[in-house]
């Protein structure tokens, strides 16, 4: 399995970060870089990160059950991530989840049928002072209100 | 040495020894699930959190160490009250199912339940529901049963190396999960079953047959390989229904392979031969205890010193012993030979006039250096690899392998010798420099070192300026004993492919063997007495066959590879097959030739006074120990012919004829395996 | 882009570059001071750039404030082994933001101070855990990395000064846990986030094993201005036994949250309606949670004090990371209750009993309560299974999971009780309800 050329040269470097013999510490981090490119931890990817990083599949197993962000099934193109911990519960956190539920039509951790948008309800994701707080994928998005969140699904969805 | 007080009691450890261990050694016994000895620490149940004086919080037991002054106490109110309310939390997703639960009535939760109650359950939620899994033909996995204490984790990577069970999920979902994802590719040793101290981890095979107060408990040798290990067979109604090492006596403490544990069945299987069978017409045709001895005496006793005997590498020391004796001075043929795996007759000899040159198992846990020449010893001799493994483990012993192919010892070895069978030695030559520098040496060798070669190694050995011990790699559960009770050719003797080859010989005597499996008899008039559990290709041959009883319907002694004397105990028993000791006593008598009472105890008696080596302490064997026979140290009396030493190279997953007649061996996905696949 | 202007009250030191143009980039971190206090360093002995940060009296901003020059001159400077610098910038408190803006507009600071540690501990190679939902600083960090590297400020023989410093970022992946060093440590070894045996304490085995000095971003980003101004000055910013200033997320019910950095000390009152422009019109306060969901709350009566590691003892709750979420009397707290627990069991990494099932417990006991279905014994129930948790877990996730939970059940018991179902559970069994909860 190979990586686009930009990749792949982050996932050189990455390898040598770390002491001569420690590669599998570089597991985490591949799995995450990789699955941006790959859409999910594939079996495929497993077993080529397990190579690169010299571990056991069971190894990358544990570790992808472990870790919230790393993903074994497929999610939408834009996996949309609500946060409704404390400081966003305050501000509206939930009404915009329970908003975003009814208005895609799915639940925690569910992806649209048409694959667009897939929706989790996170833990404080460090947005606290700039609560209620939302991601797209990797991008925040602070003092989200109601109609802001309307918004950003409508633009989702036009970028298909 | 550190002093503390531990309940009231002035103790003293060891700098360095966790306080868990201080209070064994006292007898204080302070509860634990994560903890097991011999296994790297978990401090994850919080059973065996104590007060310790001048510390704010209680602490775990498991992972403090001692200190001078320390005060303990391990059953005041706050510990007790604690672990009631881990023990109110961990059932909270258990399932209350202990009436139809496998280790219902031996599952440490049970009683740890029982001992600091853990009140009406205050948990009224639904509990968390998984279905449970097969794994394999043998482990199956409950997890709402799994209370995570990891144990299995630990003792599959470290105690077997194989490291096939990992964690997924996490918090209270968290799950074991095996290699494959959602099954098993592993030893398949049941370890993980064995270690599990509540109910997740079940058997295929034992699952659901019984309830523990049911069975009959008989701690016994396993039949299989040379290492000897001591199982426990459960067993209801003379039908074994489960093998453990509960009691973790034996060289072994609580190791087995999956052939120790589950592969028991061969004696239940329906082709086992429970009727003396007489060819009549050309036919094989049942007969009579009575018509099949008598016709055998009346065949023998025309045949006399032209009879070739083919002894057993599964029989007990008593009746390789008997049947040597039986033969020659009852029959007078000198004729008599095993199938023989490694060369331990060279190497007895090239030790001539040394002390404490041979390995027994728990040296293996001991030695500073290992050597592994030409085996895989993790398929070949499990029980010998977990020891090595342990001793990497708890010693740091430096671990060399010289094979052909890659094993899995490799893995935690100093250094990994890839050559050809045929330059092994070139190998090992290579090594020692370095072996030099070790305190001693144990030294391993498989059946590819034979003849010179053996001599070769010891003077190796010898070269190095250390303590050197060996070990002579054999295949059976009494291949040892067959050569020590001296089942080799004696003057003018043949040997097995002799017996074949020989157009003449009256009369061939095949106990527990299979020579004609790879070839025919040369000599076409001969009548062949065949002894055994199945119909094996000899035994189709035959003109009587005896049905025999397996090592686990009998009594009497055997002694491992490392030459360690062991007692086996009847443990089953199967309908119209003797134990090969009460055929042969029946065969004398039928031909009035008296060598003595075939009876266990005076056998042994006459073993322990005249077989070099084995005057062994009777009370170590009685009381089911393992012991060492000291080593011959001098000249064999006959010539050892190395050309004939072969092993079968069986694998984790084979054992011979046995292995062929046991279903779970045949079910697991990786059988038969193969060996030097690392 | 978060960000807030500076607020005349607050005394801006480890912020006091935000407010720049370009704030990340090396140039314009090189023409404000920056480095300097590397090259200071660089003329110092290991021993001496330890008591500088010993005099200054800075704790650790990570949480548990643990004395960051004494955490130093712990570690095993002769151990034959390399010595590994990490940071940890897992960020994952309820409550808190504050590593983020440092990264966001500071980055080179961070480093600096990464490099002050290197010759503190004669360490050369370092790395910064970050949250994996923080994608976009790891991009910031690395570019900042990428930067120094040209400029010659991390490598080898950096500026001239002989000390040589590898760096890189580690990006986390989704685990509160992974913020606990233990865990951390496993984390950036390509393992589960689960924490370690402890001791040995990652001054003696860290990191792969060897010696490792790992503390919070903020802690390190404290470190170049004690070098530069001294460990006195810093020490004379805070209070006697704790110096300096710190970073406090405020968020909540108040007009203007935001990052504010104020003397340790500063009054917590004036804070919210000062700094955060106070509560909303005609809204009481009714608790705040101090310094991240794992602290004790404060009732409203309790929140006149200073925000001091003593002072905060006193009252029953701990300065911690630095969160402080301010509650109104619109506030629900079984809900915030029940909000709290839900993350502890969600983040519970699972290795310990009591955590691992206590939390699940809780959560479930909570939502029962939360949904107006809860009977009276449950409010005890609550309090007693978080007391059942205290003290008695492997790592402290299940204390930060009781604390929270015990006091508000302690301090807000009339809101639990109004909430109740008013059926009575009969004695020995209760399958009824267990269908309800279904
Ligand atoms: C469950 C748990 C989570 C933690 N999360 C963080 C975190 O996100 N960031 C952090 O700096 N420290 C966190 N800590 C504290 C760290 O264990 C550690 O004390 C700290 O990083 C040390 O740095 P400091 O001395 O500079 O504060 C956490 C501790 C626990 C028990
Ligand atoms: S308290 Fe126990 S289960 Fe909870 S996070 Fe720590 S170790 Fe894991
Ligand atoms: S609580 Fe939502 S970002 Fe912190």
């Amino acid at each position: 399995m190979t990586f686009s050329p930009r990749l792949e040269t982050k996932l050189a470097r990455l390898l040598e970060s770390y002491p001569k013999g420690r590669e599998r510490a570089a597991l985490i981090p591949m799995l995450m870089y990789t699955q941006d490119e790959v859409g999910y931890i594939t079996k495929e990817l497993a077993q080529e990160v397990a190579k690169r990083c010299g571990v056991t599949t069971l190894q990358v197993d544990e570790v992808v059950g472990y870790y919230t962000m790393l993903r074994d099934r497929k999610m939408g193109r834009t996996h949309l991530q609500i946060c409704t911990n404390i400081s966003c519960l305050l501000v509206g956190g939930e009404e915009l989840w329970k908003h975003a539920c009814s208005k895609l039509g799915i639940g925690h951790n569910q992806v649209t049928a048409d694959g667009s948008i897939s929706l989790e309800e996170v833990e404080c994701i460090g947005a606290c002072s700039w609560a209620p707080a939302i991601q797209t994928n990797y991008d925040f998005h602070h003092h989200v209100t109601v109609e802001r969140l309307d918004k950003i699904i409508a633009d989702l969805r036009k970028v298909q | 040495m550190v002093n503390l007080t531990i309940d009231g009691i002035a103790v003293q450890a060891a700098p360095g020894t966790l306080l868990i261990d201080a209070a064994k050694q006292a007898g204080i016994k302070i509860p634990a699930f994560c903890y097991y000895e011999g296994y790297s620490l978990q401090a994850a149940c919080r059973m065996c959190l104590v007060e310790v004086e001048k510390f704010p919080k209680l602490q775990a037991a498991c992972t403090l160490p001692v200190a001078e002054g320390m005060v303990v106490r391990t059953e005041g109110a706050p510990a007790v009250k604690a672990r009631k309310t881990t023990l109110e939390f961990l059932l909270t997703n258990h399932p209350l199912d202990c009436p139809v639960c496998d280790p219902g009535g031996e599952c440490e939760l049970q009683d740890m339940v029982f001992r600091y109650g853990a009140g009406e359950s205050r948990f009224t939620e639904v509990k968390h529901h998984v279905d449970e899994k097969q794994w394999s033909p043998v482990v199956y996995y409950d997890a709402p049963r799994c209370i995570l204490c990891y144990r299995c984790i630990r003792v599959c990577d470290e105690g077997m190396g194989v490291n096939a069970l990992g964690i997924t999920n996490r918090g209270a979902f968290s799950e074991i999960v095996p290699n494959m994802g959602d099954h098993l590719n592993c030893d398949e040793c049941g370890a993980c079953i064995d270690i599990c101290p509540v109910g997740a981890l079940t058997s295929g095979t034992y699952r659901y047959q019984t309830r523990p107060w049911e069975m009959e408990h008989t701690g016994t040798i396993c039949t299989h390989c040379s290492d000897g290990c001591k199982t426990t067979l459960g067993s209801r109604n003379g039908e074994i229904v489960r093998g453990n090492n509960r009691d973790s006596s034996g060289v072994n403490g609580e190791f087995l392979c999956i052939k120790g544990r589950y592969a028991f069945d061969f004696v239940q299987h329906e082709e086992r031969l429970q009727s003396p069978l007489i060819r009549r017409n050309g036919k094989l045709e049942e007969a009579s205890w009575a018509e099949a001895i008598n016709l055998v005496a009346a065949k023998f006793g025309e045949a006399k010193g032209n009879t070739g005997v083919v002894g057993s590498v599964h029989t007990t020391n008593e009746e390789n012993f008997y049947l040597r004796k039986l033969a020659m001075q009852g029959l007078g043929t000198p004729s008599v030979d095993h199938q023989r795996s490694g060369d331990v007759h060279t190497l007895l000899d090239a030790l001539a006039g040394k002390e404490n040159a041979l390995a027994a198992v728990d040296d293996l846990y001991r030695a500073k250096a290992v050597l592994i020449v030409g085996a895989d010893l993790s398929e070949q001799h499990p029980l010998l690899a977990f020891q090595v493994r342990a001793n990497v483990r708890h010693h740091q012993a430096a671990v060399y392998t010289v094979t052909p192919g890659p094993v899995r010892e490799d893995k935690t070895s100093a250094k990994a010798v890839r050559c050809a069978e045929a330059n092994l030695l070139d190998g090992v030559r290579g090594l020692a420099d370095e072996l030099k520098s070790k305190g001693d040496l144990t030294i391993l060798f498989g059946d590819a070192i034979k003849g010179q070669a053996v001599r070769d190694l010891v003077a190796f050995g010898d070269s190095l300026g250390i303590a050197v011990k060996y070990v002579c790699l054999v295949d059976y559960s009494n291949s040892r004993g067959a050569v020590d009770m001296g089942l080799v050719p004696g003057e003018g003797g043949l040997s097995i492919p002799q017996m074949l080859a020989a157009t003449d010989l009256a009369a061939l005597w095949v106990v527990g063997a299979d020579p004609l499996a790879g070839g025919g008899l040369a000599s076409k008039g001969a009548f062949v007495v065949v002894q055994d559990l199945f119909l094996t290709e000899t035994a189709k041959r035959a003109d009587v066959v005896l049905p025999s009883a397996s090592a686990y319907e009998k009594s009497g002694t055997v002694t491992n590879g490392a030459g360690e004397v062991q007692r086996l105990v009847k443990a089953a028993s199967v309908m119209g097959a003797k134990p090969d000791l009460e055929i042969f006593g029946l065969i004398a008598r039928a031909m009035r030739i008296d060598v003595g009472r075939a009876q266990n105890e005076a056998i042994f008696e006459e073993i322990r006074k005249t077989v070099r080596g084995y005057n062994v302490p009777l009370p170590v064997i009685a009381t089911g120990g393992a012991a060492r026979t000291q080593p011959l140290n001098g000249r064999l009396g006959s010539i050892p012919d190395p050309s004939q030493v072969r092993s079968a190279r069986d694998t984790l997953f084979t054992s011979g004829a046995l292995g062929r007649y046991s279903k779970i061996l045949k079910q697991v996905v990786e059988a038969p395996g193969a060996l030097y696949e690392g | 882009m978060p960000y807030n202007d500076p607020h005349p009250a607050e005394t801006r030191i480890i912020s006091r570059r935000f407010h720049l143009a370009n704030p990340a980039s090396i140039e314009t971190f090189l023409a404000h001071e920056g480095y300097q206090a590397f090259l200071k360093a660089s003329k110092m002995t290991p021993d001496e750039v330890v008591n500088e940060v010993k005099k200054s009296n800075l704790r650790g901003r990570g949480g548990a404030g643990f004395p960051t020059g004494m955490k130093w001159g712990f570690l095993a400077r002769n151990s034959p082994k390399p010595k590994y610098i990490v940071v940890n910038a897992d960020e994952s408190e309820p409550g808190t933001c504050k590593d983020r803006v440092l990264i966001e507009f500071d980055p080179h600071r961070l480093i600096e101070g990464i490099l002050i540690a290197g010759i503190a501990g004669d360490a050369h190679r370092g790395w910064v855990y970050i949250r994996g939902e923080y994608r976009y600083l790891i991009d910031i960090m690395d570019k900042a990395i990428d930067e120094a590297y040209a400029r010659g400020w991390l490598g080898k023989n950096i500026q001239g000064t002989g000390f040589d410093f590898e760096l890189t970022t580690h990006s986390g992946a989704g685990a509160y846990e992974c913020g606990e060093e233990s865990a951390l440590l496993e984390s950036l070894e390509g393992k589960r986030g689960q924490p370690r045996i402890r001791p040995p304490f990652p001054a003696v085995s860290g990191a792969f094993q060897c010696p490792t000095i790992l503390n919070n971003v903020e802690t390190f980003c404290a470190v170049p201005d004690i070098i530069l101004q001294g460990g006195d000055w810093y020490a004379s910013l805070g209070v006697p036994k704790a110096g300096g200033t710190r970073l406090l997320c405020i968020s909540g019910h108040v007009q203007k949250p935001g990052v504010y950095e104020v003397p340790i000390g500063f009054p917590m009152m004036k804070a919210i309606n000062e700094l955060a422009g106070g509560l909303f019109p005609g809204r009481k306060l009714k608790a705040v949670i101090p310094g991240g969901s794992s602290c004790p709350v404060l009732a409203a009566h309790e929140c006149d004090l200073p925000m001091d590691y003593d002072s905060m003892a006193k009252a029953g709750t701990m300065l911690g990371s630095g969160g402080m979420v301010i509650m109104d009397d619109s506030t629900d707290m079984v809900k915030a209750a029940l909000r709290i627990i839900k993350f502890y069991q969600h983040e519970s990494c699972g290795w310990c009993i009591p955590c691992r099932e206590g939390t699940l417990w809780l959560k479930k006991i909570l939502t029962r309560l939360d949904d107006g279905i809860g009977v009276d014994s449950d409010i005890d129930l609550v309090g007693e299974l978080a007391e059942n948790m205290l003290g008695r877990t492997f790592c402290p996730l299940g204390d930060a999971a009781a604390l929270p939970t015990i006091s508000i059940v302690k301090k807000f018991r009339s809101e639990f009780e109004a909430r109740l179902a008013h059926v009575q559970v009969p004695k020995g069994g209760n399958e009824s309800l267990v269908r309800i909860h279904a």
